[in-house]
C-alpha cells in the first residue's frame, strides 16, 4: 500500500537531518501510528506523504503511484487531517466542509447528505450553521477531520488528531476512526498519546532523530521489551527520559 | 469549473462576514474621493474668491506704484497690507504671518520715467526730430528691482503665478510709459489718439466639443478617475491579507493537498474581487452624480461614456487583483503585505500621474511612469472622461493592463508551484 524506501530530508539551514534513510511499508487497512518524542521527524514523514513537502532523498508510493506521475489521482486518494485547524473561523462548520467537499469534485444533494451525516456522526448537527470561532477546540477538531474524509480517502493522514481535546470528543474522533477503517480506509497518524495509540493502532512505528528505531504491533514490541507493561515503557526505554525542546 | 464557482462563492462568504472590512473597502474611498475633490475644488476657489492678505513696502510713492497696487487689488486674488519698512515686512514673511511681501523701489516712478524719456528722445532725435543736444546731455540711469519676500512654506507653483503675475504687471507699466513719452514728444494735445495701446496679440483656449457644446474639465472630472483608480489599487491590501492569512490558518495546506489547482483558486479569488472593484466604481460614479451637486461640486459628466468607463474599471480592477495576487503569493506575513502593498499603491499613484501630472516629471520619472500600471489605468480614464476617446483610443491602455495582469498572477502561479512542488 504505502512504500517508503530510504527518505532522507535536511532542512534548509538545519543542522541535522530531521528524516535519515527511512524505509517503511504500510499495508492496506491498517491503523498505523507514528510516534516518537518531539521532533523526532513525524510530521516530516507526513508532510513528505502528502505532498507537502519535498524529501532530500529517496522515494515513495502509495498504491503504486507517485506524485511526479499521478498527482491528482493520488490527491483524490488521500486525506490529511493537519495539526492545526485547517478552516476557515469565519465561516459556519457546514460552509467550510461544504467548500472544501467541492474541492474534491463534491457537490449537490450527495454532498449536503455527506456533511449532514459526518456531523451528526461526530455530534455537531446542531452546530452545523454556527460559525467556527465560536467552536471548543474538541469540536474544531472534529469539524477538521470531517473536511478530510468527505471524499471517502483510501488513505487518510492524520497528525496529532487529538491534541488539546477533552476524553469525550477524544473517544468520539477515535471511534469515528476505527469505523473508517473497518470500511476500508487505511490511517496513518502520529500521536504523543501512547495509551491511545497502544489501543487504536495495529501496527506502530517509532521514530527518533530523523531515524526509525522499532516497528511492529503494540503487543509485541512490549512483549519483546523487558520490564516494559505498555507502550509508554517501550517509548521511554527507546528513546530516553532526556527532555527534546528543540527551537 | 464548479471548484472556480466554490472558490468564488467561499471568498464571497469571507469578504461579508468581515463587516470592518467592507466598510473600509467601500466607504473609505468614497471619504477620499469628496474630501480630496473638495479640498482641490476649494483651492481653485480661494485663488478666485478668498483674497490672500500680502504686504507691500510702496518706497516709490510715485505714479508706478499707484499702478502696482491697483493692479494687485484688482486681480482680486489679494488684499493688500502696506507696510513702512523692507525689514519689517521680510521679518513677517520669513516668520510665516504672511506668505509674500513686494517690496516697490525708491524713485521707480521717477527713474522710469526718466530712462523712457532718454530712450525716447534718443529714437526722435536719429529721426531728425529733436535738436542733438538733447541725447548728449544724457545722464545714466540706474534700474530698479521690485523684490519679493516669500514664506518659505510656500509652495514652488504659488511663487511662480506671483513672480509671472508681477512681471506682467511690469512689463504692461514700462510699454505704457514708452507710448505715454512718444505721445508726449509728438504732440503737445494729450486727447490726440495716436498709438493704440490695447494688445494685438491675445489668446483664447479652444475646448474640445461634443455635440457643438465646449466640454469644459473642473475638478469632479480629473480628481473622480485619478481617485477611483486610487480607490481600486488599494485592492491589493485586503486581496494580498486575504491570502496570506490563508497560509497562516492552515486552509491553504489544507487545499495544497485537495486535487486543485492554484490557478482555481486565485480564479475565485480575482472574481471576488473584481466585483468589489467595479462596486467601488458604481459607488464613486454615484458620488460624482448625485452627492458632488449636493455639497456645491460640479456634477460628475458622464453622459454616453458609461459603457467606456467600466471597461477601463475592469482593466484596471484586474491590473490591481493580479498585483494583490502576486503579493499575497510572495508574502509570508500581514506585516508583509499589508504596509507594502498601502506603500506601492502609493508610489504606484505618483508614478502615474495621479498627484502631479507627469509630463512635468523629470525625464527619469517619466519613463518611470510609462511602466506604472495605474499610470495606463489614468490615460485611459483620461481618454474616455475628458478626451472622448474611444474604444479604439483605450486599447493600447487596457491591452497594457490585462497583460500586466496576466503577468503578475501567472508569477504567482510560477512562483507557489516552485516553492511547493514535491
Amino acid at each position: 500500500m504505502i512504500h517508503i524506501e530510504h527518505v532522507s530530508k535536511k532542512y534548509k539551514k538545519a543542522d541535522n537531518y530531521s528524516l535519515s534513510d527511512l524505509s517503511l511499508f504500510i499495508d492496506e487497512k491498517e491503523i498505523f501510528g507514528l510516534l516518537g518524542p518531539n521532533g523526532a521527524g513525524k510530521t516530516t514523514l507526513i508532510s513528505i506523504l502528502c505532498s507537502l513537502i519535498k524529501p532530500t532523498s529517496g522515494s515513495f508510493s502509495i498504491k503504486g503511484l507517485t506524485y511526479k506521475e499521478h498527482k491528482n489521482q493520488l490527491k483524490q486518494l488521500i486525506g490529511i487531517v493537519p495539526q492545526e485547524y485547517a478552516l476557515y473561523p469565519s465561516l459556519t462548520a457546514f460552509e467550510n466542509l461544504k467548500y472544501f467537499g467541492s474541492m474534491y469534485g463534491l457537490k449537490g444533494k450527495s454532498l449536503d447528505e455527506k456533511i449532514h451525516n459526518s456531523l451528526d456522526h461526530l455530534g455537531l448537527v446542531k452546530f452545523a450553521h454556527k460559525k467556527i470561532d465560536t467552536f471548543s477546540g474538541g469540536m474544531k477538531r472534529r469539524v477538521n477531520l470531517i473536511a478530510s474524509i468527505l471524499h471517502n480517502p483510501k488513505v487518510l493522514f492524520l497528525d496529532e488528531p487529538t491534541v488539546g481535546v477533552d476524553v469525550q470528543s477524544k473517544n468520539v474522533i477515535i471511534e469515528f476512526l476505527q469505523e473508517l477503517n473497518k470500511n476500508g480506509t487505511t490511517i496513518i497518524y502520529t500521536s504523543h498519546h501512547l495509551n491511545e495509540a497502544e489501543t487504536f493502532c495495529t501496527r506502530v512505528a517509532i521514530i527518533d532523530h530523523g531515524k526509525l528505531i522499532v516497528k511492529g504491533k503494540p503487543k509485541e514490541l512490549i512483549n519483546n521489551n523487558p520490564g516494559a507493561h505498555n507502550l509508554e515503557d517501550v517509548f521511554i526505554s527507546l528513546t530516553g527520559k532526556a527532555l527534546r525542546d528543540h527551537a | 469549473m464548479h471548484k472556480l464557482m466554490a472558490s468564488a462563492h467561499k471568498e464571497f462568504l469571507l469578504l461579508i462576514r468581515d463587516i470592518g472590512g467592507i466598510a473600509i473597502l467601500f466607504i473609505m474611498p468614497l471619504v477620499l474621493i469628496v474630501t480630496i475633490t473638495l479640498i482641490q475644488d476649494s483651492t481653485f476657489k480661494t485663488v478666485a474668491d478668498t483674497k490672500i492678505p500680502i504686504l507691500v513696502v510702496n518706497n516709490d510713492q510715485g505714479t508706478v506704484s499707484e499702478t502696482i497696487l491697483e493692479g494687485l487689488k484688482d486681480s482680486n486674488a489679494f488684499e493688500v497690507i502696506l507696510e513702512n519698512t523692507e525689514e519689517a515686512a521680510k521679518n513677517l514673511v520669513f516668520k510665516g504671518a504672511y506668505q509674500l511681501a513686494i517690496v516697490i523701489p525708491e524713485n521707480l516712478s521717477s527713474g522710469l520715467e526718466q530712462k523712457v524719456a532718454q530712450n525716447v528722445d534718443g529714437i526722435i532725435s536719429k529721426f531728425g526730430l529733436e535738436e542733438e543736444t538733447d541725447s548728449l546731455t544724457k545722464i545714466p540711469v540706474e534700474s530698479k528691482e521690485v523684490k519679493l519676500y516669500f514664506d518659505p512654506a510656500t509652495q514652488v507653483s504659488f511663487k511662480s503665478s506671483v513672480k509671472n503675475g508681477i512681471d506682467k504687471m511690469v512689463s504692461k507699466i514700462e510699454t505704457q510709459s514708452i507710448y505715454k513719452a512718444f505721445q508726449e514728444q509728438i504732440t503737445d494735445d494729450p486727447t490726440e489718439v495716436i498709438f493704440e495701446t490695447e494688445n494685438f496679440i491675445t489668446f483664447k483656449e479652444i475646448l474640445p466639443k461634443t455635440d457643438n457644446k465646449d466640454i469644459i474639465p473642473n475638478s469632479v472630472q480629473h480628481n473622480v478617475p485619478a481617485w477611483t483608480l486610487f480607490a481600486i489599487f488599494f485592492i491589493i491590501v485586503p486581496l494580498s491579507i486575504n491570502i496570506v492569512k490563508e497560509k497562516s490558518q492552515g486552509t491553504f495546506v489544507r487545499l495544497r493537498t485537495n486535487p486543485v489547482s492554484y490557478a482555481t483558486v486565485l480564479g475565485g479569488k480575482t472574481l471576488i474581487y473584481l466585483t468589489v472593484c467595479l462596486i467601488q466604481f458604481v459607488l464613486m460614479l454615484l458620488v460624482g452624480l448625485y452627492v458632488f451637486p449636493a455639497i456645491g461640486l460640479p456634477t460628475l459628466d458622464v453622459s454616453g461614456r458609461l459603457p467606456l468607463l467600466f471597461v477601463v474599471a475592469i482593466f484596471a480592477g484586474l491590473a490591481a487583483i493580479g498585483l494583490g495576487l502576486l503579493l499575497g503569493t510572495i508574502a509570508k506575513t500581514q506585516e508583509q503585505s499589508a504596509p507594502f502593498g498601502a506603500t506601492f499603491v502609493v508610489i504606484l499613484a505618483a508614478l502615474g500621474g495621479v498627484w502631479v501630472p507627469v509630463f512635468i516629471m523629470p525625464k527619469f520619472m517619466q519613463t518611470l511612469s510609462n511602466i506604472s500600471p495605474m499610470n495606463w489605468g489614468l490615460n485611459a480614464f483620461y481618454d474616455v472622461f475628458l478626451r472622448h476617446g474611444s474604444l479604439l483610443d483605450i486599447l493600447p491602455e487596457i491591452s497594457l493592463l490585462f497583460l500586466f495582469f496576466i503577468a503578475t498572477t501567472i508569477i504567482a502561479i510560477v512562483y507557489n508551484e516552485k516553492k511547493n512542488t514535491v
